[in-house]
């Protein structure tokens, strides 16, 4: 089987930025909160300072490295939260119809009709900033893709011969759900939720810049475009480091939940087997 | 052996609603299995053969629903019975299998898993116990090397291989009942004669009764002893399995055993050609007064047109639908 190269090049990037994540306290060079010296304040990208250093003489590359930390962190919650709201209750939804049904797609009517970035900075205003809040915000606003995935996938599937067949056997409605329904949909789930961490990880950085998530000093690329915004043009290293790693993590999510969509689909898999 | 049969059907009425209207698609049903016996039913595609069976295993489902009669299952009727109750009954103690093994198991399971599951759910078992049962489940019904078809996915079974799955399943849990709704239509010929011959043989070294579903009056006479054949919703006659090739009363009933390809007697009489039955099974919607069967009936006369036949007894059991039986 060929893999697609967007499966490849998004899966390395997002490895990429997995891997930095996961051993960011060895790849940083220095502490990215407490080592700040003025002596080293706005030093350009150099040998020393691979990415240079801002105002109060922190390493950025170190404190991008540890950003991966935090943007990971909230796009793959805040992302697996989403998946199991939006799951649960379009694979309800789609099984049981009804009121439920009705009720549901209201829901995701109303949701699909607010921005969810609009949505998030409500909640946030309500639990103020904070990584949880942060967390809690972006979990609780971008399911209405999942759930509308989730749905359209039980109501094909609900006909299908071993769904009716589990019933003729005495399988109980939550059995039917998590062993005929939720495995057999796990594939347009698991793209759209590539697609999500992405979304997550940039309203992290729009949320971290309009001051609301992660707080200052700990570093999350968002909070450090925010930081940099007024020194963009006498020190753009500050915004562009950071901005880089979104862009390359954002990238690298897209492609492989585009190239995950090329494999998972049922039609190319078919023509594998 | 005393005590009430195993499945009684009386006077059985499912109802298809539509918005504004009502119609029967199936009417007057009766008919009873007794422990391990083999019962047919047989009939015209539409005829009501598949609502029948899921109204005894209580899954009828909007826009179909139970009108009239009663559906006994050891004794209890099963309307009476709490959701709950019926689904312990489902697959467990009736149970069914398909016509179409293809899409009857989940792609995505392990067919061992999938046979493991009903040991897990309707006995309580833990899932390594439940492992090893399948594992004979499948040695039972003659998947060779069973311990490594386990892990098998259905995809990577032949059709044959499948129904084998679907029966290892059925009877994983010891029914007293199998419903086989057409289970091998989908089958070509040679494996069709051995999944048939699997299926009788297992039931009848466990005592489980049949309930063989089919188009084919020739496959079920072969496998049941008792066949009832069915019309346009209703039973027009019920027989013996022999009764009914050597001397069937119903019109209907002879119209298909003349259309059955046979060697043997009928051979031995000269060349007599296979006759069909002329006509359509009618719509639902549109029963004919009187007979449902007088449109198609060489036999019908004018009481045939506006009174609908009574039941008739005949010897041995045998019943019949029809004012000029045979
Ligand atoms: N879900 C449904 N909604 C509406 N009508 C239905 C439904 N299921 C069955 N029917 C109708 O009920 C009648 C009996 O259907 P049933 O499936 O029992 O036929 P059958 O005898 O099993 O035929 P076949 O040999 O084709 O399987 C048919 O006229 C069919 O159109
Ligand atoms: S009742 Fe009349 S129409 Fe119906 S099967 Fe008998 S003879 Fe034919
Ligand atoms: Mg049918």
């Amino acid at each position: 089987m060929r893999l697609g190269a967007n499966l490849v090049i998004g899966g390395a990037l997002f490895a990429l930025a997995i891997f930095v994540g996961l051993l960011a306290p060895w790849l940083a060079h220095t502490d990215p909160v407490m080592d700040a010296n003025l002596l080293n304040a706005e030093e350009p990208p150099s040998w020393i300072w691979w990415f240079g250093t801002d105002a109060q003489g922190r390493d950025i590359y170190s404190r991008v490295v540890h950003g991966a930390r935090i943007s990971l962190t909230v796009g793959i919650v805040s992302q697996l939260v989403n998946s199991v709201i939006g799951v649960t209750l379009g694979l309800t939804a789609g099984y049981w119809g009804g009121w439920w049904d009705d009720f549901v797609n209201g829901l995701t009517n109303l949701m699909l009709a607010i921005p969810s970035l609009i949505f998030a900075l409500a909640i946030m205003a309500v639990l103020g900033p904070g990584l949880t809040s942060l967390l809690i915000a972006l979990g609780l606003t971008n399911w209405s893709f999942t759930c509308r995935i989730a749905r359209a996938s039980t109501l094909s599937l609900k006909s299908q011969g071993y769904v009716q067949a589990a019933k003729v056997l005495g399988y109980g409605d939550l059995r039917i759900m998590i062993t005929q329904l939720l495995p057999n949909m796990v594939g347009p789930i698991i793209v759209i939720g590539t697609l999500g961490m992405g979304g997550a990880i940039l309203a992290e950085a729009a949320l971290s810049f309009l001051g609301l998530g992660v707080r200052p000093p700990y570093p999350s690329w968002g909070s450090m475009l925010s930081e940099a915004r007024d020194q963009i043009t006498t020190a753009p290293w500050l915004s562009i480091f950071p901005g880089l790693a979104i862009f390359l993590t954002v990238l690298g999510l897209n492609l492989l939940g585009d190239g995950l969509r090329d494999v998972l689909d049922p039609q190319s898999r078919s023509r594998r087997t | 052996m005393t005590g009430p049969p195993l499945l009684e059907v009386e006077d059985l009425r499912i109802d298809l609603n539509y918005r504004s209207s009502q119609v029967a698609a199936v009417e007057g049903v009766s008919f009873r299995i007794d422990r391990g016996e083999t019962f047919g039913l047989v009939g015209e595609s539409g005829c009501g053969k598949s609502i029948t069976a899921l109204a005894l295993i209580g899954l009828l489902r909007q826009p179909l629903s139970i009108g009239a009669g009663a559906i006994r299952f050891d004794g209890r009727e099963i309307q009476s019975l709490s959701a709950a109750e019926q689904r312990a009954l489902r697959g467990n103690r009736i149970a069914m299998i398909f016509q179409e093994p293809m899409t009857a198991l989940n792609p995505v399971s392990p067919v061992g898993r999938q046979i493991a599951e009903m040991f897990v759910l309707h006995q309580g078992k833990d899932w390594r116990e439940a492992n090893r049962l399948a594992v004979e489940a499948l040695a039972s019904v003659r998947v060779p090397a069973p311990e490594r078809r386990v892990k098998d996915y259905p995809h990577q079974l032949s059709g044959g291989m499948r129904q084998r799955v679907m029966i290892a399943i059925a009877l994983a849990c010891g029914p007293d009942l199998l419903i086989a709704d057409e289970p091998t239509t989908a089958l070509d010929v040679t494996v069709q004669a051995e999944i048939i011959e699997l299926m009788r043989n297992l039931c009848a070294e466990r005592g489980t009764a049949i309930l063989m579903i089919s188009h084919d009056l020739g496959l079920v006479a072969n496998v049941c002893r008792r066949v009832a054949v069915m019309y346009a919703g209703r039973i027009v006659e019920e027989r013996g399995s022999d009764d009914i090739f050597r001397a069937s009363a119903h019109p209907y009933t002879q119209g298909l055993v003349d259309s059955l390809p046979r060697l043997g007697s009928r051979a031995a009489l000269g060349r007599t050609r296979l006759t069909e039955i002329a006509g359509v099974v009618p719509a639902i919607t549109d029963f004919p007064d009187g007979c449902r069967f007088n449109p198609r009936c060489a036999r019908a006369t004018d009481v045939c047109r506006t009174t609908e036949p009574a039941t008739t007894l005949l010897g041995a059991g045998g019943l019949v639908r029809c004012h000029h039986h045979a």
